[in-house]
């Protein structure tokens, strides 16, 4: 059976940031993720990341991913690309599968950073194909350079439904309408500003009523909402359309810290079931930490940081980092001052109440 | 249907391959997911439901949803969302949960 210090599942901003930081305390780190490239879903994201320096403001996401890689192969991390973890046993064992073998690791400390996954939305015939997550879209589009059909709808006005929009365009597709149940424009105005000066209507309090189609998406009827979040009869509208985008939210793929028996919580500010964790991204279960998406879900800017404290923290346990209180702190300080404003009022509001949840083993 | 100009990205495409799908041959990029070569050629129904054997695509595109499991040579249940094309592969559309014991 292999051995390392440090294990790393998924390899996103936060599984290469964790990593990247493990590794350079002196901690041998492996890193897998499932599929061939690194970067998680960075590698679909063409647009400028905001926020400070350390976050990699003005650069774009396709170009973080290229960095963070660079940084963890520097550092020596072992990556293991197209080596998905399959389970997490109590004697600490994790079984991965490489080109249909199975691999046995033991590590001495463990990075959970899979990710989350896209959530959908009830309407009539929401199965129909050509209804995706904005996600697939995007990865569609940016990574694979197929156009996924001729006219599309956005649900949802957030950050992704908004820079989707945009990307949409980019590659040629005619985007319908923006609908957004909530009474106003959730992503940034930067994005919206954008989406509205190419004459796209962003439709809040808005919602699917039905998708409509034979064998493949030919159409949506939407509907104004009122202040209950109810359909109001008489408002609907049927938009043409061969692509629908569901862009509703996000949820943390836990299974492996759920298979691992982490005390776990639902918190929906943080987009559903989480583990529970400390100030240093460590779970119920000592020696496994959480960090990016499947802590909370969040931006891929924080992503990294969630990242670096879970990697500089499972190092210092191990007896490395000794400047642990100081740098610690100082990412701690990092994330804080990512969180603030009205945009981080959800996230701390989630973890506050994560926070309160009461501590394992006391009880 | 690929993009040609983008205002960003640039797409270098692997070696052109052939393979099958249902009874007809068509043309994809080796490497490239199943599925990319499949929306290329106009292709967006993948399978069919167990219960009511609704018509399903894919949702998820990164291998998390299993919407767009197929019958890849013989064998069931493959994300083409995910699983790379080669050539000569037989792609075809699943019905249902898809037979493991069947030799094609």
């Amino acid at each position: 059976m292999r051995q390392t210090n440090v294990l790393v599942i998924g390899g996103g901003p936060a599984g290469l940031s964790a990593a990247t930081a493990a590794a350079q305390c002196g901690a041998r780190v492996i890193l897998v993720d499932s599929s061939s490239r690194l970067g998680g879903q960075l590698i679909k994201q063409t647009h400028k990341f905001f926020g400070s320096r350390e976050q990699r403001a003005g650069t774009r996401g396709i170009e973080i991913a290229r960095l963070l890689q660079e940084e963890a192969e520097a550092a020596r991390v072992e990556i293991l690309p197209e080596t998905a973890a399959l389970g997490l046993y109590s004697d600490g064992v994790v079984t991965l599968e490489k080109n249909e073998r199975l691999i046995k690791l033991k590590p001495e400390r463990l990075v959970v950073a899979t990710g989350a996954s896209e959530k959908t939305l009830a309407f009539a015939n929401n199965d129909l194909p050509g209804i995706y997550g904005a996600g697939a879209v995007q990865t569609l589009m940016n990574v694979h350079g197929v156009r996924p059909g001729q006219r599309a709808v956005m649900v949802g006005a957030g950050n992704i439904g908004l820079i989707v929009s945009y990307q949409l365009c980019q590659a040629g597709v005619e985007v319908a309408a923006v609908v957004e149940a909530a009474p106003s424009i959730g992503g940034y105005a930067v994005h919206a500003s954008k989406i509205r000066r190419l004459g796209i209507p962003i439709l809040t309090s808005y919602s699917i009523k039905a998708a409509h189609g034979g064998e493949t998406l030919e159409g949506v009827t939407v509907w104004q909402l009122n202040e209950k979040w109810q359909g109001i009869p008489g408002t609907e509208q049927v938009l043409a359309a061969d692509i629908l985008c569901l862009a509703v939210g996000l949820t943390p793929l836990t299974e492996l810290l759920w298979q691992a028996g982490c005390q776990m919580e639902y918190i929906p500010e943080l987009g559903g079931h989480v583990p529970w964790y400390d100030e240093n991204q460590q779970t119920s279960v000592p020696g496994i930490y959480v960090a990016g998406d499947a802590a909370a879900v969040e931006e891929a800017s924080s992503a990294m940081v969630t990242g670096k404290l879970a990697g500089l923290a499972s190092a210092h346990s191990l007896g490395l980092c000794p400047d642990f209180p100081v740098l610690g702190e100082k990412v701690r300080q990092e994330l804080t001052q990512l969180r603030a404003g009205p945009t981080g009022e959800k996230i701390r509001k989630g973890l506050g109440k994560l926070r309160a949840r009461s501590r394992p083993g006391a009880m | 249907m690929r993009i040609k100009d983008h205002p960003i990205l640039d797409f270098p495409q692997g070696k052109k391959v052939t393979f099958y799908f249902e009874d007809q041959v068509l043309e994809g990029y080796e490497g490239e997911p199943i599925a990319a070569a499949l929306h290329d050629a106009g292709i967006r129904v993948l399978r069919e439901s167990q219960v009511l054997h609704r018509p399903r695509g894919f949702f998820c595109a990164i291998g998390n949803c299993s919407s767009c499991l197929m019958v890849v040579d013989g064998v069931p249940n493959v994300r083409v969302c995910v699983e790379k094309l080669r050539a000569g592969m037989t792609v075809r559309r699943q019905k249902g949960k898809g037979d493991l014991f069947a030799s094609n």
